[in-house]
């Protein structure tokens, strides 16, 4: 593992398939009835958000605490940031209160790469989401719930996403989490189709590894797992498309489009979902629809990631692990 | 004033002779020529060129001292080898009036490093709407002759053609920064293939390119001539190549790290690789380069764009576009013309002195290296290497692309109508 995650496509398959299988451990933590590990006990995590984002900001907060972290909340409403402080003087003031590792979400993309390569400090760094790059962390949850869902809870221990087809739909554009899911479940080996209007498609996404296309019908069939992502309405108003109906009539997933996926193929969604956008409430109460399993499972992965980047040698929990760090 | 005798310097690249200057004037050249009552320079087969001239300089004052001054910036071009530079308009004030440019010419003839030429704003503000006094500041003691409101795209069609028309009455030329401004609204980094992994917002190329075909045609259609800044795609070489098949008066510059870098480097996110326009791809890197071998492109301009050190040391998007460049343009110069072969010394004089100072009007620049001429002149010891330090930099600002990379070429000498203003690398 690195020092620091920023991207999803820094992780190898082992890197990654390491941090799943972490995740299913702190997962059972999570069935206990004190849910609570001293793994990072005396360890200061700083959740440093400029962009506000409550569920990111709660799931790594409730990652923190069950391993014992002592943990800062930064908000940049409010803040000297919204006096005009710079993100070097406002990382270098926290380092300088004995900060172990910055968790950091910011609407500039390539932020959190800044403040682990610029020497500014020396704590290690956690993407919770840059601009329109990466969002490391909901990739491994979403590579942790298909994996869980796909292949099995325990029948997945060590396994990657071989051959799995994945199919993301929505704002590509924009979207952070397409691009570190994209990342991650080609790493995995998953086979991964980007389905969206050309517009919310950004120029040169032909280098990624990954299919492009623009008709959704004729994907869902041969899908494993659809994971739908948040259009804004505002984006109409940029001419992305016409209107919010004509976008869910050719990309919205409702419940006859549903019963063209395969039977055992899930629904996914990171939320937050518009409904009646990108999904119909048909849909997203479904059985098929993981978004709220995403939620728990993302409080397993950023204990898993903040375990291997900060806990040292010390086994995260005290029963046999299939795998050494 | 006094002689001095520039001995055993390659002339354009050629072969080595002798230079007598006399007072602010070349006297003679020639193989050995006396040293009587002359100051020696020995010139061992160092590069000599007419002084450089830089049609596309921000030297931020009034207004932004704290990135650069007139002073600042013109040891900077003197370091660079420049002997005039045209400074751009968008200061605080704007140089959109006679009184503004009048300050930046003066100040640029007190401190003596460098002519300055002050570039007067095409439109009042830099805002797009109305005319600024164009003849105004032609009459001023400044003389302006280039017009620009560089930065922005003068976008509005009609006020394009008709500067484009205005200036014609006094032999000016209006310098178009070319971008399109709504394809470009949250534009970070050139749009493609590293744009779409890096999540930055894209500056596409043909934003460019449409503002360019639509000023081409504009100035074919009012018998004017039109100056492009700061070409950057291949297309848009395409585009001025047919132009120039076509008869029109268009003229073209291209910035040294256009010739050298490429988008590949904003993978870094440091924003000392933010620029406008951004850095392109490795094709383009080429098509410039071939467009200034061929004429296409007629100039290197540097578009010096000094930034305090906190405008460069954040986040990509809080960070100010642009670099210096002046006492890097000639070595990156050697290094992506004259290394590979494309140029010669004498088509580099061509580029970089001769026809900037022809597109801009500056009398005494950009003139042969030849007796009774002004003596601006340039040394150059083009066998020189080593690594770019800015701690060593005459610029106020650091904001340099080549920090610790290894460049060919430096320049010892540099002097401005005879009097040395640059001696063995050190400002006089």
């Amino acid at each position: 593992m690195q020092r620091h995650l920023i991207s999803a496509a820094d992780l190898t398959r082992d890197d990654a398939v390491l941090i799943l299988d972490t995740a299913e451990e702190m997962a059972r933590v999570a069935d206990r009835p004190i849910k609570k590990l001293p793994t990072l006990r005396g360890r200061t995590v700083v959740n440093l958000f400029f962009e506000d984002s409550t569920r990111t900001r709660i799931s790594f907060e409730a990652a923190e605490k069950r391993l014992s972290a002592d943990v800062i909340n930064f908000t940049a409403k409010g803040s000297s940031v919204s006096k005009g402080e710079s993100l070097k003087d406002t990382a270098q003031t926290l380092e300088a209160m004995g900060v172990d590792a910055v968790v950091i979400r910011h609407g500039a993309s390539g932020a959190p790469y800044r403040l682990a390569t610029s020497g500014w400090i020396d704590a290690a760094v956690i993407n919770a989401g840059d601009g329109t790059h990466q969002h490391p962390t909901q990739a491994l949850l979403d590579a942790f719930t298909m994996r869980r869902r796909l292949v099995g809870r325990d029948a997945g221990i060590g396994q990657d996403l071989a051959g799995k087809r994945i199919t993301l739909v929505g704002d590509i554009l924009h979207s952070r989490v397409a691009r570190s899911n994209v990342d991650l479940l080609h790493t995995l080996g998953a086979e991964v189709t980007l389905v969206a209007p050309p517009t919310l498609v950004p120029v040169g996404v032909e280098s990624w590894p990954c299919e492009v296309s623009y008709d959704l019908d004729s994907t869902l069939p041969k899908s494993d797992a659809v994971m739908l992502l948040r259009v804004q309405r505002e984006r109409m108003n940029a001419a992305f498309f016409p209107t919010e109906r004509e976008y869910s009539r050719r990309y919205g997933l409702d419940g006859d489009r549903m019963a063209r996926m395969p039977e055992h193929a899930i629904v996914m969604h990171p939320g937050p979902m518009v409904r009646g956008m990108e999904i119909t409430a048909e849909v997203a109460d479904s059985e098929r629809c993981t978004a709220i399993e995403q939620v728990t499972n993302g409080v397993s992965i950023r204990m898993a990631v903040l375990y291997l980047l900060l806990g040292g040698n010390e086994p995260a929990v005290t029963h046999t692990r299939t795998e050494e760090k | 004033m006094s002689k001095i005798l520039i001995r055993g310097a390659r002339v354009l690249g050629g072969e080595p002779q002798d230079v007598l200057i006399d007072g602010e004037t070349i006297a003679a050249v020639g193989a050995g020529l006396s040293d009587e009552g002359a100051e020696v320079v020995e010139a061992d087969g160092k590069v000599l060129l007419p002084g450089l001239v830089d049609l596309h300089t921000h030297l931020r004052e009034p207004g932004r001292e704290d990135s650069e001054t007139v002073l600042t910036g013109t040891r900077a071009a003197a370091s660079g080898g420049y002997t005039a530079v045209f400074a751009m308009a968008n200061t605080f004030p704007v140089a959109d009036t006679a009184g503004v440019v009048e300050q930046v010419y003066r100040l640029g003839q007190e401190h003596g490093y460098c002519d300055v030429q002050p570039i007067g704003a095409v439109t009042v503000g830099l805002e797009g709407k109305k005319l600024a006094e164009l003849g105004a500041m032609h009459e001023s003691a400044a003389g302006v002759t280039v017009f620009s409101d560089d930065g922005k795209c003068v976008d509005d069609a009609v006020i394009m053609r008709r500067a484009l028309e205005y200036v014609k009455a006094f032999g000016g030329v209006v310098a178009q920064h070319a971008q399109e401004p709504r394809l470009t609204e949250g534009a970070q980094m050139n749009e493609g293939v590293v744009s779409a992994e890096l999540g930055l917002g894209g500056w596409p190329a043909v934003a460019e390119e449409s503002v360019i075909a639509r000023d081409v045609l504009l100035a074919e259609h009012v018998g004017s001539r039109v100056h492009i800044c700061h070409l950057s795609t291949a297309g848009s070489v395409e585009i001025v190549r047919w132009a120039k098949s076509r008869g029109i008066d268009v003229t073209a510059e291209v910035t040294p790290h256009h010739l050298l870098l490429t988008d590949e480097l904003v993978r870094t996110y440091n924003p000392v690789y933010k620029v406008n326009p951004p850095l392109r791809t490795e094709r383009d890197v080429l098509a410039l380069r071939e467009a200034l071998a061929d004429g296409t492109i007629d100039i290197v301009a540097t578009d010096h764009a000094p930034h305090p050190h906190e405008d460069k040391d954040c986040e990509w998007a809080a960070a100010a576009m642009g670099m210096v460049g002046l006492e890097t343009a000639l070595s990156v110069v050697q290094e992506t013309m004259v290394e590979t072969g494309l140029l010669d010394w004498a088509t580099v004089a061509d580029r970089m002195s001769f026809a900037p100072a022809r597109i801009g009007r500056a009398t005494g620049h950009g003139r042969p290296v030849s007796a009774g001429e002004p003596a601006n002149l340039t040394l150059v010891d083009t066998a020189y290497r080593g690594s770019v330090d800015p701690a060593g930099f005459a610029s106020r600002s650091r904001n340099t692309p080549y920090e610790g990379r290894e460049l060919p070429g430096r320049v010892t000498h540099t002097w401005l109508r005879g009097k040395a203003t640059l001696v063995d690398g050190k400002l006089a």
